[in-house]
């Protein structure tokens, strides 16, 4: 029996490649068409196409969290999502926190704090403390340390990291 | 008229002789009862917005104008001769623009033992050929393209087996660095031996660490005219620029070397890396810029590493814990090339009062990655293997292990004879011991095998830690006042993620008397800065730092001369503070750039330069750390509960960068008593680990917790800031303090790092 979900769907197919192809990716609310080889991750097109290289990349193999940004509102690792797979949606990067050339919160909390050493790690960690104050206002210490488990830090700036995600949802909280 | 003078520094267990030209007059270190408005005080990092918002542009995001990229080809063999190389198909891919191997490159003499492009390559990783093409995906594929033939070599890994005489050798000369042992020797050991009641002797092994820095290693080179400027993720730009004028024949002034923001080297990128050489190679060769910057795995091959160490150490006492003899031998597996060996014994020949102590140490050459300086180097492993005898010692005596180390407590540096210029150990011994709850909580030893059947154990250990506090002369600081009431720092050092931007700024802002919002800080560009010494050693605000306070100091002399004609008040009665001129002969206070801007464009610049470390004393650092861990009897999982540490480096110039880099050396020092390990394959010397997936560093669920305080005690003779390093002090003792409280929890030792669940589960006679 063919269950409904498993019923193929007529979808037109789309063969892309090989050589560049276009992409429209919408990044911190800007609209950016792009032209990539399929191969290209969002990182690198991030980086290279759009000259946004807030996003680090430290292994590209989806191991250390440098690259996290936001694809319609949730925390990926930008070295594991091709350009193509993003055609058409909204990425959040840390360029775009930002605003009239006001911290937001998090930052502040994490200059505040001192959260940072070398800062390689910083964007990544800052965007994964986003998406957890997003979803949870009220985070405890515990779900801290498990929205940013994914996210490496050699410098071992942890612990303030955790200082400054528990900070900046006071802050959050005190200015909405 | 300046003077030139030979000062000594230690740096990394190793004492170095350097020119120093001396100036003017000295300054003196801030009385400690000084009121400060800058120093000393929670400082959040100047540059602290760049780095939240993406905006600070590290090496690897450098990107320019027709830039290409290049991918280096690597050996897959740990030894092996080239024996041909051919390029012609990777050559012809579209968007290749040249690829580079011996046979189109001169041949550069490399860190003694290799050149840029060797035909022997002695590890797998060590570089063969590098591509240079439009894009990084091009150049990958190109490297597939090319074919080369290798005549495999016979390879040795362990630094044991290479030192026997049937061993393959790396050199001609042999597998051992310099030939010999490096030799140290004080009193007579056989004697001090002798003399002892109690003997204890233990062999240590520690693993090969590997950086694993967020910023892996990278260079962007840029030719304009005959002029290479390069931007280099490096601990040290005038070293990078010394060495490419050296192996490129270019004069100092046609290399610019710039960094600006750095990802972490911990030591990795302390010297000249061959990617740099070959991007600028590259650049030269297709005329546009290149850039290199290595890939997770390279980070894990080619960039160094704290080697392993195979530790004998036997120490002899008296019933009463009066140290007699102290003797170290320690095998280091220095890779295929070795720049700086690691000095192993230095704990041992410092730590402790003791007249007969004996450390020998052989670096072996192996068929594997090459080590580096990291963090700390050689007293990391040193201190894991002084500090764990001498626990078991105490054990051994039933003494407690803090009355042990109190009872050969030194004011006197066992090598050289000299005083300490100030030793804040004994009282971070008791400052510790009192945080931490330390009497209350340790277990005697009896008590444990009851405790056996229990699922968990608990254990306290503690470790001390000694390492060098001087400063690196020579180090040159500007400061120039702009006409708006502004100052700008300029030196040639480097900002690693340490903070040393910061803390400039407050040095030059308490010795002004400016807003710290109104100091501005260049530093990591060779071409407008000023000679710095490296960053490694924990040296760089105690190099740095007091060359920035005399140029502030005698800029601010210069301010004061020229206020007080133009304000027409006697110079004596001015003072400077919140950037505005006081004097009881003004009826108010003026603001500084009042008085410049009515002289136009005119320029103070104040110049300072370190001066010389002082000869009578020796500077060093000093700690204790504590360390309670609970051990899982099922899983063999080792949990560290918490970490107190006491520190003593000096007057602390920033209690919040100082923080950070306290708890990261400590939780640096738990990811290496515990997870971090290289792992080598027996059979093909290939790095099986050479990833963040399986090369394990702690994360944000291995956090303990972390107590610490500092002595906080200016060190009036180490500088005019009274302030020592802090960068390695922390890492020092971590691991020994951990393997001591996992010894006190388990009523039995391991003796080799990292204390993995498998050897817990082994200890605990489980497996
Ligand atoms: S760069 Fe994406 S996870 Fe490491
Ligand atoms: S701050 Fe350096 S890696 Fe996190």
């Amino acid at each position: 029996m063919v269950t409904k979900a498993a019923r193929p769907r007529k979808r037109k197919i789309v063969v892309r490649g090989p050589g560049k192809t276009s992409v429209t990716l919408i990044v911190n609310g800007e609209t950016h068409e792009v032209l990539v080889e399929p191969r290209r991750t969002l990182l690198d097109a991030l980086r290279k196409d759009l000259g946004l290289t807030g996003a680090k990349k430290a292994c590209d193999e989806g191991t250390c969290g440098a690259c996290t940004v936001l694809l319609e509102g949730k925390p990926i690792y930008a070295c594991m999502a091709l350009a193509l797979e993003c055609d058409g949606r909204t990425i959040e990067t840390i360029e775009g926190l930002a605003r009239d050339a006001k911290l937001h919160p998090i930052q502040e909390a994490f200059i505040e704090e001192d959260a940072l050493q070398c800062g390689f790690c910083t964007p990544g960690q800052i965007m994964s403390v986003k998406a957890l104050l997003d979803e949870n206002p009220h985070p405890t210490l515990e779900d801290v340390k498990r929205a940013v488990s994914g996210n490496l830090c050699r410098c071992g700036a942890y612990p303030k990291i955790f200082k400054a995600a528990l900070r900046a949802a006071e802050l959050l909280r005190s200015r909405s | 008229m300046p003077k030139v003078i030979k000062t000594k520094t230690e740096f990394e267990g190793r004492v170095l002789e350097e020119y120093v030209v001396v100036e003017g007059e000295g300054l003196s270190a801030w009385d400690a009862h000084v009121p400060l408005q800058f120093v000393g005080k929670k400082t959040t990092r100047v540059d602290g917005p760049e780095r939240v918002t993406g905006k600070a542009l590290y090496t690897f995001d450098v990107q320019l104008p027709g830039m290409l990229y290049g991918k280096i080809l690597r050996s897959p063999h740990p030894h092996a001769r080239i024996k041909s190389i051919n390029t012609q198909r990777a050559e012809q891919l579209p968007g290749v623009r040249a690829v580079l191997s011996h046979q189109n490159t001169p041949k550069i003499s490399f860190r003694r033992q290799t050149f840029l492009f060797d035909e022997v390559v002695r590890y797998v990783g060590d570089e063969v050929a590098c591509v240079i093409a439009d894009d990084e995906e091009i150049a990958q594929d190109a490297l597939e393209l090319i074919e080369v033939e290798y005549e495999i070599l016979p390879f040795v890994l362990d630094p044991e087996e290479a030192l026997q005489p049937w061993a393959p050798r790396l050199y001609p000369d042999g597998n051992l660095l310099g030939g010999q042992p490096e030799l140290y020797q004080r009193g007579d050991i056989e004697r001090g031996f002798a003399q002892a009641d109690v003997i204890v002797e233990r062999t240590f092994r520690t693993q090969c660490a590997l950086h694993n820095c967020m910023e892996p290693h990278g260079s962007v080179a840029l030719w304009e005219g005959d002029s290479l400027t390069v931007w280099d993720s490096t601990q040290h730009i005038f070293g990078v620029r010394e060495g490419l004028a050296r192996l490129l024949g270019l004069p100092l002034h046609r290399v610019r070397v710039i960094k600006k923001y750095m990802g972490g080297g911990f030591g990795s990128k302390n010297n000249l890396g061959k990617y740099t050489v070959i991007a600028a190679l590259g650049a030269k060769m297709t005329g546009r810029p290149v850039k290199i910057v290595l890939d997770r795995h390279e980070e894990n091959l080619a960039t160094g590493n704290r080697p392993a160490s195979v530790q004998h150490v036997k120490i002899g006492a008296r019933r009463d814990g009066t140290l007699t003899a102290l003797e170290l031998k320690a095998i280091v597996t220095a890779g295929a090339y070795c720049l700086w060996p690691p000095s192993l014994g230095g704990p041992a020949r410092e730590l402790y009062a003791c007249s007969n102590v004996k450390t020998e140490q052989y670096t072996v050459f192996t068929n594997t990655g090459p080590l580096s300086a990291f963090r700390a180097p050689g007293y990391v492993e040193g201190t894991f293997a002084v500090e764990s005898l001498m626990d078991e010692l105490a054990q051994e005596l039933q003494m407690d292990p803090i009355e042990l180390r109190l009872k050969n407590y030194t004011e006197i540096d066992q090598t050289t004879g000299r005083p300490y210029s100030t030793k804040g150990l004994r009282e971070a011994y008791e400052r510790g011991a009192k945080l931490f709850g330390w009497h209350e909580a340790r277990t005697p030893p009896a008590a444990l095998l009851s405790r056996r059947h229990a699922p968990k154990l608990r254990g306290v250990g503690m470790a001390s830690q000694i390492w060098s506090g001087n400063g690196m002369p020579p180090a040159y600081a500007l400061v120039k006042l702009n006409p708006d009431g502004t100052a700008t720092v300029i030196t040639g050092t480097q900002d690693i993620g340490t903070g040393t931007k910061t803390v400039l700024a407050q040095i030059a802002a308490e010795e002004l008397g400016f807003p710290i919002e109104k100091i501005a800080i260049e530093i990591g560009d060779t071409q407008l800065g000023l000679y710095a010494p490296l960053s490694a050693g924990s040296m760089t605000v105690a190099s740095v730092g007091p060359a920035v306070r005399v140029a502030a100091h005698e800029a601010r002399q210069q301010l004061l001369d020229v206020a007080a004609q133009v304000l027409e008040v006697p110079r004596d009665s001015l003072t400077i503070a919140d950037g505005l001129f006081r004097s009881p002969a003004l009826q108010k206070p003026v603001a500084v750039h009042e008085v410049l801007k009515n002289l136009e464009n005119f320029m103070i610049i104040g110049r300072g330069a370190r001066e010389p470390n002082p000869e009578d004393v020796a500077v060093n650092t000093f700690g204790a750390q504590f360390a309670e861990v609970t051990v899982d009897v099922e899983t063999g999982e080792v949990k560290v509960e918490r970490i107190v540490a006491v520190h003593d480096s000096g007057r602390v110039i920033n209690p919040l960068t100082l923080s950070s880099q306290i708890e990261g050396g400590i939780i640096q020092g738990l990811g290496y008593a515990l997870y971090e390990q290289r792992v080598v394959d027996r059979n093909t010397g290939i790095v099986l680990n050479d990833n963040l997936e399986n090369y394990k560093l702690p994360t944000a669920l291995d956090i303990p917790e972390i107590v610490f305080e500092m002595i906080d005690r200016p060190d009036f003779r180490a500088n005019n800031l009274g302030a020592k390093g802090v960068g390695e002090p922390p890492i020092i003792p971590t691991a020994a303090a951990i393997a001591n409280a996992v010894a006190n929890a388990l009523g039995v030792r391991i003796y080799e790092l990292p204390i993995t669940r498998e050897k817990i589960l082994k200890a605990l006679g489980k497996v």
